[in-house]
């Protein structure tokens, strides 16, 4: 079954729905959209130093999104420009960076697009084996980390006063966050992983009274987007990453019916 | 647990500088279960921050705290909800803690709101969500409690309410309480010792004691010591806008 490349790409945008409903919750709730963003433009710096290496694509974007994420807690502290500042710096830096290396590469053809926007020819066994294990990883992790997160995204003083140690969660949601970037990467491209975090979030949220429902309904609205978004690229021949996402945007815009009514019957 | 003395928490000539200032400076205090320990002052005057040094919030700080619990429930001064988060009152309660539904019910009804338990916390008003906030924070039934004005917001016979409240916990519960207030007269009846802040302790004692001080006076206005003082101590400095202290 899993010889045929679409069941691969559906199992694989599956296990990724998964993983980003969560995820993205903290992302919105966070404020870190653009954190995000950043890590993942550097995922092609790691897809480049991967190539060159020869070594494991999700590892090396693993790694290179971690020190991406320490570089900018580095800057934070050392410089004056405001954290947007330094996010853009980092992401069109780190992207930058990423694409002359490519240039350099002459002996590897690289699917640039692909990269970018994501591939489903790209996703082999393997890949399903690490989405689906990293997945399972990364969700596990998150249930520990919860209830301090959870906590200090609330309110950080009432966290920390209370002994939930908020420093210590963040720090795991970053490498949290990192992980996702380098599972999802050759599905949906560096470009669109956040959207993926956030738009599927974004709609929950309209639909949504309590944090709970808000994961469920994140993690129902990704698996929609990827089947509907997977099954709209294989028939009008569209790139899967843009697709899932087109169609993640299509429910958001459902959502918004939704929120239009609860504030009519208010007034 | 210091157990001969009852002791929760003891600050030591602490004292914080943070950009080449005092916030506050030599204070020392401690509280004990079933007490209840006020900090009064104006704004600025370091009872925030004497606080977080209380909960060991800061690392570089001058002096010690010892600490004897580490069962605490806090009521920040300031926390703003962003609507990004959709919480109700339930979920604000289960924050921290793993809470039943009794027991969740229970603090809620002694704080008065347990009617709002699905409200979302964005239709409360100022008054209901400190209610709320101060049912989280006993929900777990701590040692010590750290309420940084608790009654802000709440109208004034409210207010008289919650602080009966409040001295009834530290009885029932027999917590120690450390309460920030700007507001002597209100919170007299509920407390066992009063410090005074600005910037330093400018006095400290009983209620009644700290009303008839003429530092208390100095810092809050004749009228806020309805209680003529026949003490009266001498003034070795005077304090500038930001509460630094300059000698005279």
């Amino acid at each position: 079954m899993l010889d045929d490349f679409f069941i691969r790409a559906l199992v694989a945008g599956i296990g990724i729905a998964f993983v980003a409903g969560p995820l993205g919750c903290f992302v919105v709730w966070r404020r870190l959209s653009y954190f995000g963003d950043t890590l993942a433009h550097s995922a092609l710096l790691g897809v480049t130093i991967a190539y060159s290496l020869e070594f494991n694509i999700a590892v090396s974007i693993f790694l290179i999104s971690s020190v991406i994420a320490l570089i900018l807690i580095q800057l934070q502290r050392k410089t004056n420009l405001p954290s947007d500042a330094l996010l853009g710096l980092l992401a069109h830096s780190s992207l930058a960076v990423g694409l002359v290396v490519i240039g350099f590469l002459t002996f590897i053809r690289f699917d640039i697009m692909g990269l970018l926007f994501g591939d489903i020819l790209a996703v082999n066994k393997k890949d399903l084996f690490i989405i689906w294990f990293g997945g399972a990883l990364i969700l596990i992790t998150l249930k520990i980390i919860w209830k301090p997160l959870f906590a200090s995204t609330v309110n950080y003083e009432l966290a920390e006063a209370e002994g939930l140690n908020p420093d210590r969660a963040k720090a795991v949601f970053t490498v949290l966050l990192a992980a996702i970037i380098a599972i999802s990467i050759k599905l949906v491209g560096v470009l669109l992983i956040t959207g993926m975090l956030i738009i599927p979030t974004a709609m929950a949220r309209n639909l949504s009274d309590n944090p709970q429902k808000m994961v469920i309904f994140s993690i129902i609205g990704g698996l929609l987007s990827v089947f509907i978004g997977l099954f709209s690229s294989l028939e009008f021949n569209t790139p899967s990453g843009p697709s899932i996402i087109a169609a993640a945007l299509v429910l958001f815009i459902f959502s918004l019916l939704k929120v239009k009514q609860t504030i009519q019957l208010k007034n | 647990m210091s157990i001969e003395n009852n002791i929760l928490v003891k600050l030591n000539n602490v004292g914080l500088k943070q950009n080449q200032k005092w916030l506050v400076q030599g204070v020392s205090l401690q509280v004990e279960k079933g007490k209840i320990v006020t900090l009064i002052g104006p704004n600025g005057s370091g009872k925030s921050t004497t606080a977080k040094i209380a909960l060991g919030f800061y690392k570089n700080i001058e002096g010690n705290v010892e600490k004897y619990t580490s069962n605490i429930g806090y009521v920040p001064q300031k926390i703003s909800i962003d609507w990004t988060l959709p919480l109700r009152v339930n979920d604000l309660m289960l924050l921290t803690e793993n809470l039943s539904d009794e027991v969740i019910n229970e603090s809620l009804t002694l704080t008065g709101v347990k009617h709002l338990k699905d409200k979302s916390l964005a239709n409360l008003s100022g008054g209901e969500f400190q209610r709320v906030l101060l049912a989280r924070a006993i929900s777990k039934k701590p040692d010590l409690l750290v309420l940084d004005e608790p009654v802000q917001g709440v109208d004034f016979t409210g207010e008289i309410e919650l602080y009966e409240l409040i001295k009834e916990l530290s009885l029932k519960l027999n917590c120690g309480i450390l309460l920030i207030s700007h507001d002597l007269h209100t919170v007299m009846s509920a407390t066992d010792h009063v410090v005074c802040l600005n910037g330093h302790v400018c006095c400290c004692g009983s209620p009644s004691e700290v009303a008839k001080n003429s530092e208390y006076k100095a810092l809050f206005g004749e009228q806020a010591s309805q209680t003529l003082a026949i003490y009266e101590h001498k003034h070795d400095h005077v304090h500038t806008t930001d509460g630094e202290v300059k000698k005279k």
